[in-house]
């Protein structure tokens, strides 16, 4: 379970997370949508302990990830944010390798090496596993990324946009795959989302933020509805029921 | 045994994914480069006294191969450390606020004063003064997220002329005489260099190597950068400033032996890094002292050899690793 506990983070007089909580008990998909600047990767972040917030706490199974030791934490919780950029020369398998870092410190059992196999076999890597990272395309390279956090076998997974810069086959295929990798593999997925559609089609569970507050939470059909749409993000957006679940046409 | 699928893909049983061969062949050339170039050193064209000859050379030998492993490791470790490859610790200003504080403590003291001193004190209460300025580029510049490497580049710049340009100021202002005799000491080249000092220079890089070595593996996380080192569970901040201490200890001891040495850092760790085709630590370390230790032995024996020291080994390496350094910031701008 994750408890975010009246968390404030703030940017000079600006602040971009106010006072919030918010729990998550352990499975699904939870998706955190907003406008641009609503505080959502700012609040991925403080949950993952690479922001540091002015105030509240955030637990994960009980344990404060300001004060919990980092390798302790590596083993439960794993963060990818939005922009990877490596200045290293790294190759795919190399670069899922790292995810065992936590568990063997560098160097890797047979164990940490059926890991990484599954890990690149999962994301269907296995053509690109020794080609360098900066020889891949965007959608490749976040497959890479999303390889060694899932290598890193951590019951918690947050995951600052994973969409960005993909088409719209990549994209799907992503959240098709996280949303089957919450099922599968039991993990609790947090994950940041700019297209609310895909969080309609793929979350259990929607939390909406605007001006660094949690403003709605529930589930896709109670978001997704015009009125919550017009709340969140101050536009009239029709909503329609397509497969069974509610599809905002936000086009026009 | 590796096998060639059709798709044209290596298939390696248990293969991992960092495979250490090149960088060991290329750290065998070298051990072997460096073996040849210290016995060439010490043992072509022996005259006179063979204990006299022998000592003296030893005794260079010493001072360069302490020098060049320094170098080359701090170069490695701050280039981690700042998470870019063009700067480095004498770009950023660090030997020439060790010469700068050696000039001050002289004025401040009296030359004869500052002279009489113990070697170890002087040397102790550098390192002290040193690892202080560590701590301050650390919290101002490099500690709040990841910095545009220009912006480094023109605060280096602008450092290391500061400290230069009051070094110089310093210098004027000090008895020319007195001048002179400082000058003497503070710039000691390899003929020259204190015995203490070399005793005190060995020990201090043996303990700082030994002490910074199981944190090379956390440094390859830490190249991967902040985020992904603070996911997989080190301590970045902890690793980063741990790093940046062991080189202002080791500029301290390269630079109290024969004063900067700039770009020579920057030459090897980039050659380093290309030979090996690697960045992890345990291979781009050894293969970057090697590399100094052995530009600087066999470029000094070419020199007195064969240049009958019609040119200094320092001009040199300016000169090559100016050159190599526009190349760096032509090929980051053009990324």
């Amino acid at each position: 379970m994750i408890e975010i506990d009246r968390v404030t983070k703030r940017y000079g007089t600006t602040t971009v997370v106010d006072d919030v909580s918010l729990t998550i008990p352990p499975g699904g998909v939870t998706a955190l949508v907003g406008a641009n600047g609503a505080g959502k990767s700012t609040l991925l972040s403080i949950i993952g302990r690479t922001l540091r917030p002015e105030a509240g706490t955030v637990r994960v199974d009980g344990l404060d990830v300001a004060k919990t030791p980092g390798a302790t934490l590596a083993r439960r919780l794993s963060i990818l944010r939005q922009e990877n950029q490596v200045a290293v020369r790294i190759t795919v398998r190399e670069l899922v390798e790292f995810g065992r870092f936590p568990y063997s410190g560098g160097r890797l059992t047979r164990e940490d090496l059926d890991h990484v196999d599954r890990a690149i076999e999962y994301l269907q890597l296995e053509q690109f596993a020794n080609r360098p990272l900066d020889r891949l395309s965007g959608g490749q390279r976040q497959r890479a990324f999303i390889a060694m956090v899932l290598c890193q076998d951590t019951d918690y997974m947050l995951l600052d946009e994973p969409l960005n810069n993909l088409d719209m086959r990549h994209a799907a295929q992503t959240m098709t795959l996280i949303r089957q990798m919450a099922k599968d593999l039991q993990k609790t997925i947090v994950v940041v989302i700019h297209d609310i559609n895909f969080a309609a089609f793929h979350a259990d569970r929607i939390v909406a933020m605007k001006d660094g507050r949690i403003v709605a939470d529930g589930s896709p059909q109670s978001i997704i509805t015009p009125g919550t749409l017009k709340d969140v993000f101050e536009i009239d957006v029709p909503v329609h029921e397509v497969a069974g679940r509610p599809l905002a046409v936000y086009f026009a | 045994m590796a096998i060639e699928s059709t798709a044209g893909v290596l298939i390696r049983p248990r293969q991992q994914g960092f495979h250490p061969g090149r960088a060991r062949t290329t750290l065998a050339i070298l051990g072997a480069l460096f073996v040849a170039s210290v016995a060439l050193f010490m043992t072509y064209d022996l005259k006179g006294s063979l204990d006299y000859a022998l000592e003296l050379r030893g005794r260079k030998v010493a001072g360069m191969a302490m020098v060049g492993f320094a170098v080359a490791y701090s170069s490695v470790l701050f280039h981690t450390a700042t998470h870019n490859r063009i700067l480095t610790p004498s770009l950023m200003g660090f030997d020439s606020l060790y010469v700068l504080i050696q000039t001050l403590a002289a004025y401040f003291l009296g030359t004869a004063e500052f002279l009489q001193v113990d070697v170890r004190l002087r040397f102790g209460f550098e390192v002290l003064l040193m690892l202080g300025f560590a701590a301050l580029l650390y919290r101002w510049l490099l500690g709040r997220g990841d910095r545009d490497v220009y912006v480094l580049v023109l605060v280096g710049i602008i450092l290391g002329t500061m400290f230069t340009s009051l070094t110089e100021l310093v210098m004027r202002m000090i008895d020319p005489n007195e001048f002179t005799r400082l000058q003497d000491r503070l710039f000691a080249n390899f003929s020259t260099v204190n015995q203490d000092l070399l005793v005190i220079s060995a020990v201090t890089i043996v303990a700082v190597t030994a002490l910074s070595w199981p944190i090379l593996g956390r440094l390859d996380v830490v190249a991967l950068g902040r985020e992904q080192a603070t996911n997989l569970g080190v301590d970045h901040e902890r690793i980063v400033t741990r790093a940046l201490f062991v080189v202002a200890i080791l500029v301290s001891v390269s630079t109290a032996l024969v004063g900067p040495v700039a770009f020579l850092g920057l030459l090897v760790a980039n050659l380093s890094y290309q030979l090996t085709g690697t960045f992890r630590h345990r291979y781009t370390v050894p293969v970057a002292g090697l590399l100094g230790m052995v530009a600087l032995i066999g470029g000094q024996f070419v020199l007195q050899e064969f240049l009958s020291f019609q040119t200094r080994l320092s001009i040199i390496i300016s000169f090559a690793g100016g050159i190599y350094f526009i190349f760096l910031l032509y090929r980051e701008a053009n990324r």
